[in-house]
C-alpha cells in the first residue's frame, strides 16, 4: 500500500522519460549503431541548449518577481480600448500553469470582465518572454517578432469572435 | 497576494523547470532517436508542400500535444530541420500553445462548457491563419 501510495505521487511525465530511458536501453542491447547515432544526436542538442535554459531561468525568475497576478488584476480594470492593451500585456507578462489562472479569469468574469477579454488574455499567455531566445536560437529573429505581431492580432480577433458568438442564443 | 521576495521567485522559477524537466529530456532523448530511425523522406510524404493541408496537420498535431512550449520549439525546431515546412512548424507551435485539449476539462468546469468549446474550436482555426499569415508576410519581408 505504501509502495502504491510513494507510485502515484510520482508525476506522470518521469514515466515518459523513464520510458524512453528504457527503449535506449534495448537499442544498445540489439542495435548498436541507432543507439550510438542518437546518444550523439542527443549530445549535440543538449550541448546547445543548456546555456539557453540558462538563461531561460534567470528570465523567468525575473517575470516571478515583478509580474504577480496582482499587478495583472490592476490592469484588467481599465476601461475601453485600454482594456484590451492591457489584457494583452498582461496575457503575455503572466506566469505559471494555465489552469491556475482559470479561477482569477472566472472570478473577474463575475466582475463584468468580458468573455472575449478572457480569450484575448489566455490567447497571449502564449507568448512567452524568457522562451524568446530559444525561440530566436531554433528560428530566427525575424521569424519570432512576425509571429508574435500576428499572434497578437490573431487574439484581439478571437476576443472579438467570443464575444459576438458568446452573445448568440443568450 | 503580496509581491513575491527574490528568493521566492528564483525558487518558482527553479520549481517550473524541474516539473518540465522529465518532460524535456525526455522529448530530447525521443526526438535524437527519431532522427536516426525516421529517414527524412517520410517527413516529405506526410506533409505535401501545401500550405493550407500542412498546417492542418501541424495543427492538428500541436494540437493534441502538451507540455512546457520549451518542448514545443525543440520539437518544432528539429521537424523544421528534417525538411518540415514552415508553414506547418508554425501551426503546430500556435496550436501546441493556444490550443488545450488536456486542460479542457478544467477550463470548462471553471469557464463554462460553451466559452471552452468555442474558444478551443476558434484556436484551433487561427493558428492555421496564422501559420499561413507568418509565412507569408516573412517571405515578403525577408
Amino acid at each position: 500500500m505504501k509502495f502504491k501510495g510513494k507510485m502515484k505521487r510520482i508525476p506522470k511525465s518521469w514515466y515518459f522519460l523513464v520510458l524512453i530511458v528504457f527503449v535506449y536501453f534495448l537499442f544498445s542491447l540489439f542495435n548498436k549503431e541507432v543507439y550510438l547515432g542518437s546518444l550523439n544526436f542527443f549530445n549535440n542538442l543538449i550541448l546547445k541548449i543548456i546555456p539557453i535554459f540558462l538563461l531561460v531561468f534567470v528570465l523567468m525568475s525575473i517575470s516571478n518577481y515583478f509580474i504577480t497576478p496582482y499587478f495583472v488584476i490592476k490592469y484588467l480594470k481599465e476601461k475601453g480600448i485600454r482594456k484590451w492593451f492591457f489584457v494583452i500585456i498582461g496575457g503575455i507578462l503572466s506566469s505559471g500553469p494555465i489552469y491556475m489562472w482559470y479561477p482569477l479569469l472566472a472570478d473577474l468574469r463575475n466582475k463584468g470582465l468580458n468573455y472575449g477579454l478572457i480569450a484575448c488574455f489566455l490567447y497571449n499567455r502564449a507568448i512567452k518572454i524568457p522562451l524568446i531566445p530559444l525561440a530566436i536560437v531554433y528560428f530566427s529573429w525575424q521569424y519570432i517578432v512576425i509571429l508574435l505581431v500576428v499572434m497578437v492580432f490573431a487574439s484581439v480577433i478571437q476576443g472579438v469572435l467570443l464575444n459576438k458568438l458568446m452573445e448568440v442564443k443568450k | 497576494m503580496k509581491q513575491e521576495t527574490l528568493k521566492q521567485s528564483v525558487v518558482k522559477a527553479a520549481k517550473g523547470l524541474w516539473i518540465a524537466f522529465p518532460m524535456i529530456l525526455g522529448t530530447i532523448l525521443l526526438i535524437s532517436l527519431i532522427s536516426v530511425l525516421v529517414p527524412k523522406y517520410f517527413y516529405f510524404s506526410v506533409f505535401s508542400k501545401n500550405s493550407f493541408l500542412d498546417s492542418f496537420i501541424g495543427s492538428l498535431v500541436g494540437s493534441i500535444s502538451a507540455g512546457n512550449p520549451i518542448t514545443s520549439y525543440i520539437f518544432g525546431g528539429e521537424m523544421l530541420k528534417q525538411g518540415v515546412g514552415l508553414t506547418a512548424v508554425t501551426a503546430f507551435l500556435v496550436s501546441w500553445v493556444t490550443v488545450g485539449i488536456i486542460q479542457l476539462p478544467a477550463e470548462s468546469a471553471i469557464l463554462g462548457k460553451k466559452f471552452t468549446i468555442l474558444r478551443n474550436i476558434s484556436a484551433f482555426i487561427l493558428s492555421i491563419i496564422v501559420a499561413i499569415l507568418t509565412v507569408l508576410i516573412l517571405e515578403v519581408l525577408v
